[in-house]
């Protein structure tokens, strides 16, 4: 018996060291959670809201940037400048030799290389001679994007180039089968959701969320009133905190244009619930 | 009699044959090569139908893969659906890989004892054998009512998951409840046979049962493996709809499933090995006699080699299923490697230093039972230094969490000359080195008690550490090369000549050695038994790192689905679909872990019990 629990309690301690290191060790990188279904209101959107919504699809659901990125340089970056940009560089992969595709705008182009992927491989990112492209057909597995999403990717993409935007807002387009990118969503109804709606807790412990890189909220009604705290979020530089977990906080790290994102009733709300929170 | 001594024989090798045929036709039938050329194919099925959709007729007969709501979920007393169905999984999976494994390895041990007509071999796989069953029948039990537990969790809380996957593999889930009961029937007339069944024909008879019992434990895993994979790269079903195309064969040959067959067989192996040696541990620090010290300081060594020769080609299994995990979507590579889960590669490292660093130091304490060890103990420090290196290099992580005035003065988000520590080249160097050095360890531990007395035995030895130095300088090479000076397409091309370099180490020390060493004299007997009683607590951190490094490896296995049961076919909308952080995961693992690790210490404890009262009787 007493090998037993002395084996035990080594393995326990070992354990103990494991998990310890796990949680208190590593950075605890919080999953983005999946997609939710929420329906496009194409017909009331303005091209700037149209041209948001590209950009929210492609840095979330379209998951572009797992490889279209510059850290990892695994496939072209499509929303630089210049002639780095797949909207400008567009007019002439068309003229290439190399292209098999069908389309003859830089607009078809770019919605082509979403669903052909393989109708033109930039050069070093294929398989097979360059004739193959590792990328899935976006609109369909577990991308899933709808049409309207892929126009609201190019009209994104054409814009950050700085070329025209072509592509229309299309109307009465029906919203995507699986998790929808949102368009601008609706106003939140509780505290929790503006926490939710504007990833507060992607940075802040706050709430059930446990963001390490800001302050902790839990209880920062208690030291701080509710004029500082509405001006914390509408200006967060005006007055920066002095220590941040594991680090002393920086400016420029919490956005500074949430007043102008925020509805009226979603700051009220936002407010009120830190100033509760003791 | 000869002619009929002679047809026996031969009757029973064509037995042997036939069943060797029969599984290697569905090992045929599983175009093992085939995968690369249906990494085409596995793409189309992330994104567009393949050309079996066309078939209409088919897909109309089978119903599509349900769209289900939160409601779906059953919210039964305070439970969390999900962890619970991740704990019995898990220790599902600990106690079928142990019961899986162990019979492997004895098989090949009697194998050999009957090939060299060594009794030694048969008595040491007898000793494996009948020291397991007593764990094994009480494991295997509890791996039967693990899998009850699993299939009733899932049918509770999970009800349309499991109708899906049950209408996919219903004939592989009826076959796989036939071969539980051929498996653990094989298992007890193997094992209560072995004395009956001695010698001459009936040896052969007992290693055809033998053959048997592994062949159906392995296509056991084979066929749960099959589900497993199916729910990361779906095949079979109608991509848009998730509705069968008809071919259950095609829905079990799915694209993930030969390398994480592979993978599993292997780690199988080193962990039976591991948690045989924890046995041997428990016994050797249970008992005051000199002569059972004697006799499981040696189980415990021979366990930890079994686990040293599964954990050495590991990694390189491990590397293949992660490069077809690529191949089979980019994108589901890179969310493994290179997103939520990047950090987890960071405690991976801990723990397969943890590992290299435990075998090494029971190594190293063995040496205590030669008097020839002397030669060799100086040597100790620098390959725990090269290990204790490699597994810093191996630890580095490539992204850093730096608030903006760090980005600043580190002008960018990686170290100029450390962040490449961080990406493949620098780990497979690492891997490759701690590899070497661990096999450098082994050879001199079995060199210890050992004087060549061939003539070129200089010779050999020089030979021996030029080959040595060579492969190091040359995996090194590769690592800074591609590490430092070539882009991202090219990264990995490092690994294939470092593992060639590491093969080539192995393969040519064990034929030299073999040579060097045939008729060699013994520096004395050797002292089993003699071992400092901390060499057991490493055999011991070896399979708690072990038990543990499987959990969080399943995590994540699992975990790269993120929100789909079935990648892009049936979503899961559950209150738990997001994924865990690992901070989380590793708190349900240790808890898992903790729950096998009572039970298997208490196993042991039992048949210490049970052992003594045999003695007094």
């Amino acid at each position: 018996m007493k090998s037993f629990l002395k084996i035990m309690l080594f393995c326990i301690l070992v354990l103990i060291g494991f998990v310890g290191y796990a949680n208190f060790g590593i950075p605890q990188v919080k999953p983005a959670p999946p997609p939710t279904e929420e329906k496009l209101d194409l017909g009331n959107m303005t091209m700037d809201q149209f041209i948001a919504l590209g950009e929210k699809v492609f840095n979330g659901k379209g998951t572009c940037t797992l490889c279209h990125n510059n850290v990892g340089k695994r496939a072209p970056m499509l929303d630089g400048a210049g002639e780095e940009a797949v909207a400008n560089s567009a007019p002439l992969r068309l003229k290439d030799p190399r292209y098999k595709g069908k389309a003859t705008t830089p607009e078809e182009y770019i919605r082509e290389s979403m669903k052909e992927p393989s109708a033109f491989v930039v050069a070093t990112f294929g398989s097979d001679g360059d004739t193959k492209s590792p990328m899935p057909n976006v609109t369909t597995g577990s991308i899933g994007m709808s049409e309207a999403e892929v126009d609201a990717v190019i009209a994104f993409l054409q814009n950050k180039a700085g070329s025209e935007v072509t592509v229309k807002i299309p109307v009465g387009a029906p919203p995507s089968a699986e998790g929808g990118a949102a368009a601008p969503a609706a106003p939140a109804k509780t505290p929790e959701e503006v926490i939710a709606k504007f990833g507060c807790g992607a940075c802040h412990k706050i709430g059930k969320e446990e963001g390490a890189l800001g302050p902790d909220l839990t209880h920062i009604g208690k030291s701080r009133n509710e004029a500082y705290l509405r001006k914390g979020i509408l200006d967060p530089d005006a007055d920066i905190a002095k220590n941040c977990p594991g680090a002393p906080c920086s400016p420029g790290m919490m956005p500074a244009d949430l007043g102008t994102k925020m509805t009226g009733s979603e700051l009220e709300m936002l407010v009120q619930y830190l100033v509760k929170s003791k | 009699m000869s002619f009929f001594s002679g047809f026996k024989r031969l009757t029973c090798l064509t037995l042997l044959l036939s069943l060797l045929f029969a599984g290697g036709f569905s090992f045929t039938s599983i175009p093992v090569f085939a995968n690369m050329a249906n990494a085409e194919e596995a793409v189309k099925s992330e994104g567009t139908p393949t050309e079996s959709v066309k078939e209409g007729e088919k897909k109309a007969e089978y119903p599509p893969a349900p769209k289900l709501t939160a409601a779906d979920y059953p919210q039964i007393g305070g439970f969390n659906p999900r962890i619970l169905v991740w704990i019995v999984a898990q220790l599902h999976l600990w106690f079928a890989a142990f019961v899986l494994a162990v019979p492997i390895f004895v098989l090949i041990i009697e194998a050999i004892g009957m090939a060299t007509k060594d009794q030694r071999y048969d008595n040491m796989a007898y000793e494996f054998i009948k020291v397991s069953m007593a764990a094994y029948s009480i494991t295997a039990s509890i791996t039967a009512i693990m899998g009850g537990l699993l299939t009733f969790t899932l049918l509770v809380f999970y009800p349309d998951l499991f109708k899906y996957m049950a209408s996919l593999f219903s004939r592989s889930m009826l076959a796989y409840a036939f071969l539980f009961f051929a498996e653990s029937a094989s298992l007890y007339v193997y094992y209560y046979g072995w004395h009956w069944l001695e010698g001459g024909f009936k040896k052969w008879v007992h290693l055809t049962i033998g053959l048997v019992l592994n062949f159906v434990g392995t296509v056991l895993m084979l066929l749960a493996n099959a589900w497993v994979t199916f729910s990361m790269s779906p095949n079979g079903v109608d991509p848009a709809t998730g509705a069968f195309l008809g071919s259950e064969w095609d829905v079990i040959h799915n694209f993930l499933w030969n390398p994480l067959n592979l993978h599993r067989v292997i780690a199988n192996i080193a962990y039976g090995g591991s948690i045989i040696g924890a046995y041997a541990a428990y016994k050797f620090l249970s008992s005051s006699v000199k002569e059972e010290k004697a006799h499981y300081d040696w189980m415990g060594y021979t366990a930890n080699v079994i686990a040293v020769g599964g954990l050495l080609p590991l990694p390189f299994a491990g590397y293949w299923l992660t490069a077809e995990i690529y191949a089979y979507s980019q994108q589901m590579g890179i969310t493994l490697m290179g997103g939520a889960f990047a950090w987890l590669f960071i405690m991976q490292a801990v723990l397969i230093g943890a590992l290299f660093l435990s075998v090494n130091y029971y190594l190293w304490c063995g040496m205590g039972r030669s008097e020839g060890s002397g030669r060799y103990t100086k040597h100790i420090w620098w390959i725990a230094a090269l290990i204790v290196g490699c597994f810093l290099v191996w630890f580095t992580p490539h992204t850093l969490v730096l608030t903006n005035q760090e980005l600043k003065a580190l002008g960018g988000p990686y170290h100029k000359y450390l962040g490449p520590l961080g990406i493949m080249p620098a780990k497979n160097t690492a891997v490759n080195i701690m590899i070497i050095m661990t096999f450098l360890s082994f050879t001199l531990y079995r060199r210890a008690n050992k004087i060549a007395t061939v003539s070129w035995a200089a010779s050999g030895s020089a030979i021996q550490a030029a080959i040595f130095v060579a492969a190091i300088l040359n995996i090194i090479f590769l690592g800074v090369y591609h590490g430092y000076f070539t882009n991202t397409a090219y990264k990995v091309a490092a690994s294939i000549p470092q593992v060639l370099s590491t093969a080539v180490v192995i393969i040519s020390t064990l034929i030299i050695d073999s040579m060097m060493f045939k008729g060699a004299k013994e520096v004395g007997p050797l002292r089993w038994g003699k071992v400092p009683d901390r060499s057991q607590y490493a055999l011991f951190m070896l399979a708690v790192s072990f038990t543990w490094l499987m959990g969080l490896m399943g995590y994540v296995r699992s975990g790269i689905r993120q929100h789909w049961h079935v990648n892009s076919i049936m979503r899961d909308n559950s209150i738990d679909a997001f994924t865990p952080t690992i901070g989380v995961a590793a708190q349900v693992v240790t808890s898992a872990t903790v729950i096998f690790m009572a039970i298997v210490i208490f196993i042991f404890w039992l048949s210490n019990i049970s052992s003594k009262k045999s003695a007094v009787h």
